[in-house]
């Protein structure tokens, strides 16, 4: 014959709680760290291309980024819809990228200059005119390591 | 004296919840990736002295403001890209219109003779680990035309890449036994030797 507990035996204390604040901050610290704030809005529509040969940029802090594709909506009846040089938050003039570099590289250190990365992230509507030119214009201060952002996809 | 009570900190919980809910909503882990590419040096105005390049060792590759391909000079379909650049680097029936193979040994000699120590050792260890390899002089020209779609040019600039890193992949895991990701830096210097990635762009110009 099986044996039955009887009721109201042992009684299972309540289950501990006070290490549940130690568990969340220590996930609060893991997020807060690998959290990067958005650091520019977008003026511009980007939706980037594909590629499948895609290597990641190893020094975050060594890049600029230069963003290119049509303004927003709300920014067309000033900048118009034909595609636009973005630099920092501003919707900017091809000749205002020199500038932009230099101060970029200001904000670096001198040994670090050599090594510093120039992000294009350009829409894929947009056409290769504006991109030469953004690079002619590159290519003038001397900015010559490039990086076309693109986003990640499978080789076939 | 008055005894202060404790805190009760039973809402410590609720407050670390909210920030932390916080931090999960406004992170993006999304990682920054691209195409690396070098940009040539600005032409200031008097032309520089060129290497001079053979024309069959030129792979010239053309997109018009269509978005159309040309692969020296015919209209060609964007999935062969790949295939014939590979052929080209590599040139396995030795034609005459591919690229020029040169022996690694004869690399080592030129730059023996051109007094680039660095260059010699390279081509030295080339020799020793991998016995003579053919070294490719292909070039490829990528150029476009103003009016080329963005997403088209990455495409192609893609599948130039994907066939230069392919080469490779194939060169390591003969003489190496692994693909070139898992290769040394010693050793992917080697590789890289024998397919040097090497795209040119002309200067802007525009393209019928």
């Amino acid at each position: 014959m099986a044996k039955f507990r009887k009721k109201g035996g042992r009684k299972v204390s309540a289950l501990s709680t006070a290490s549940l604040p130690d568990i969340v901050f220590m996930l609060l610290f893991f997020f807060m760290s690998v959290t990067s704030m958005k650091e520019t809005d977008y003026k511009v529509k980007i939706k980037l291309p594909t590629a499948t040969e895609v290597k990641k940029i190893e020094k975050k802090s060594l890049v600029s980024y230069i963003y290119v594709g049509a303004p927003l909506t709300v920014y067309q009846s000033k900048f118009g819809t034909e595609p636009r040089v973005q630099l920092n938050d501003k919707i900017s003039e091809l000749y205002d990228i020199p500038d932009y570099i230099e101060s970029e590289r200001q904000s670096h250190d001198e040994a670090e200059v050599p090594f510093m990365t120039y992000s294009l992230k350009v829409d894929s509507d947009a056409k290769m005119g504006i991109v030469t030119d953004v690079k002619q214009e590159l290519r003038k201060v001397q900015a010559l390591k490039l990086n076309y952002s693109t986003l990640k996809s499978e080789r076939k | 004296m008055r005894q202060v009570g404790e805190i009760n900190a039973s809402s410590q919980a609720d407050i670390a919840f909210l920030l932390l809910i916080f931090f999960l909503v406004t992170t993006s882990m999304n990682v920054d990736q691209g195409l690396f590419r070098q940009l040539p040096p600005p032409s200031d105005g008097q032309e520089q002295e060129h290497e001079k390049i053979n024309e069959r060792n030129i792979f010239i590759v053309l997109i018009n403001k269509d978005n159309r391909l040309a692969i020296e000079g015919e209209p060609a379909d964007f999935n062969e890209l790949t295939d014939r650049t590979i052929r080209f680097l590599t040139n396995p029936a030795n034609s005459e219109n591919l690229a020029e193979q040169v022996k690694a040994s004869k690399k080592y000699d030129d730059a023996v003779a051109a007094g680039k120590t660095e260059e010699a050792a390279t081509y030295k260890a080339l020799v020793d680990r991998c016995g003579d390899p053919n070294i490719t002089r292909g070039v490829v020209s990528l150029q476009n035309d103003r009016g080329t779609k963005y997403e088209t040019y990455i495409q192609v600039q893609n599948s130039i890449v994907a066939a230069f890193n392919i080469c490779r992949d194939n060169f390591a895991k003969e003489y190496f036994g692994k693909i070139y990701d898992e290769l040394n830096a010693d050793d992917q210097k080697l590789v890289k030797t024998v397919f040097p990635l090497s795209i040119s762009e002309a200067e802007p110009r525009s393209i019928k």
